[in-house]
């Protein structure tokens, strides 16, 4: 029996920003239900990487499969349906501020769904509960703290129940406890929904937590991939090194 | 020396040329359905409904210098009783587009520069992109809709209040009675005087919501990129507006004999 597609395919992608070159023929796959974990140092291109599934970013060579079909190549029709199953918490949380915090999460729904008005704000009232934030619905974005903003960033990324869900470093600048919620959280959404998630972070903890597997990135290729335990032990010192100075041990 | 101006000249050629390109296509997509009706119907509360005050207390103040300065030429010719009908064809048909045009341009265009630049550096753009929403249509096509329509409402603002600040001071002069000054004010004024100059402010307003957006979407270099795009776009939109003024006026001189003759 052969095994199920991949959720998300890239196929030895590349992409330069004038004379600096992001990626270098960087493949990787991730298989459906399953959560991978993008490391690396700064400025290695796991933003751009991430951007490059959702079709923010048109790669200058390769192919990015998102459920079999080719995002890279798709019109502004057929990649905005693509994108209606995918979920993205950028790493600024981008949040709308000429909107409420209840608003940002309320606009997917909007735009993507028949509910009643009802029905849409207990559906963004139930999502931000879940990241802690259900108190804070009529407040406005410049109101929030930044881990605040970035988990209403993750609420208004699950409104639609996406199939996959894109995570930019959703623990960066934040207290080990919120932290650990948001982990919990991402845990519990690919366990008991399936989703499959790509996460972009620099903390060896939630990598642990969550990762099935791990890919450490370095100018533009995958340096090495696998599990925790054995990026501790590969054969390419920075890596090791990251993850020791990252609390991996 | 030689080659870095070069390099300059190339640049800015291409800049042109990306802004016409996006300005053709927001013309294309303005008139393509279906249409952001409630983001439109926020823009034009936000850029239109917003600006009033601004407008009429310039006009107010405008008509008031005008009919002053209007007066004194006509008292030499001993033609002040024609100053009401003088000051109101005058507004009519440039002073109150073109000042209206320049106001808007400063308010609406710093505005939308500023506002879409900080949506570029914080990755709001993307956001919206990411979410399934054509960027474009929600943020530009709304804004140029929004502008398109608001500006001749504007400018019919600034040419009312103009007129009535020329009865302020025309008042305070000679005492004439407000239906007087009224009458004598709209006496010669034709819909050719009327028509052609506000319409030509849809055209400002296009300019100044269409150079502002590409500014704004097109920020880099953060925070101070957001400043620079808002500047910028008050200078652009405001040189573009009085240039495309000039041909516009020949234009309607061409189209409408009437409106334009001595």
């Amino acid at each position: 029996m052969s095994a199920p597609p991949p959720a998300v395919r890239l196929d030895r992608v590349s992409k330069a920003f004038g004379s600096f070159r992001v990626l270098h023929e960087l493949s990787l796959e991730v298989p459906v239900g399953h959560c991978a974990v993008i490391l690396g140092r700064s400025g290695t291109g796991k933003s751009v990487t991430l951007k490059h599934i959702v079709g923010l970013i048109k790669p200058d060579s390769g192919r990015v499969f998102v459920e079999e079909e080719e995002v890279s190549k798709m019109e502004a029709r057929d990649l905005a349906r693509a994108r209606k199953r995918i979920g993205f918490l950028f790493q600024s949380a981008a949040l709308f501020d000429s909107i409420t915090v209840g608003e940002n999460v309320m606009f997917p729904l909007r735009r993507h769904t028949d509910l009643p008005e009802g029905e849409m704000r207990t559906r963004a009232r139930t999502k931000l509960a879940q990241v802690g934030l259900d108190r804070d619905f009529d407040k406005m974005p410049a109101e929030l703290s930044g881990g605040m903003r970035k988990r209403a960033g993750l609420a208004r990324a699950m409104a639609l129940d996406p199939s996959i869900l894109l995570v930019d470093e959703p623990s960066a600048g934040l207290d080990p406890i919120t932290s650990g919620e948001i982990d919990r959280l991402l845990l519990g959404l690919k366990q008991e929904t399936g989703t499959t998630i790509v996460l972009v972070t620099h903390h060896m903890m939630s990598a642990r937590t969550l990762g099935d597997e791990l890919i450490f990135i370095d100018g533009g290729r995958v340096l090495a991939r696998g599990t925790a335990e054995s990026l501790e032990r590969s054969a390419h010192a920075m890596v090791r090194q990251f993850l020791e100075t990252q609390g991996g041990g | 020396m030689l080659q870095r101006i070069l390099t300059a000249i190339v640049s800015l050629l291409a800049q042109v040329g990306e802004g016409v390109v996006f300005a053709v296509r927001a013309i294309r997509e303005c008139v393509r359905p279906p249409f952001e009706l409630g983001e439109i119907g926020r823009q034009i509360y936000e850029l239109g409904w917003r600006s009033a005050p601004l407008i009429g207390a310039s006009g107010l103040a405008v008509g008031t210098v005008l009919s002053m300065h209007t007066r004194a030429s006509l008292e030499r010719f001993g033609a002040e009783a024609l100053m009401p009908s003088a000051l109101a064809l005058a507004l009519v048909r440039e002073t109150g587009p073109l000042t209206a045009g320049l106001l808007l341009s400063g308010r609406v265009g710093a505005g939308i520069g500023a506002e879409l630049g900080a949506m570029k550096v914080t990755e709001q753009i993307d956001a919206l992109e990411a979410t399934a929403v054509d960027s474009f249509r929600f943020l530009v096509v709304t804004r140029v809709i929004a502008c398109v329509i608001a500006f001749p409402i504007l400018t019919t603002l600034m040419n009312f209040m103009g007129i009535l600040g020329g009865y302020v001071a025309e008042h305070f002069v000679s005492g004439m009675s407000f239906r007087l000054y009224f009458q004598s004010s709209f006496q010669y004024i034709e819909f050719a005087d009327y028509i052609p100059a506000t319409i030509k402010t849809m055209v400002f307003g296009f300019i100044v919501a269409t150079t502002a957006s590409y500014l704004g979407v097109n920020t880099t270099s953060g925070t101070e990129g957001v400043g620079r795009a808002a500047t910028r776009s008050v200078v652009v939109a405001s040189v573009l507006l009085i240039v495309v003024n000039v041909l516009l006026v020949r234009l309607i001189g061409f189209l409408f004999p009437a409106g334009a003759g001595p």
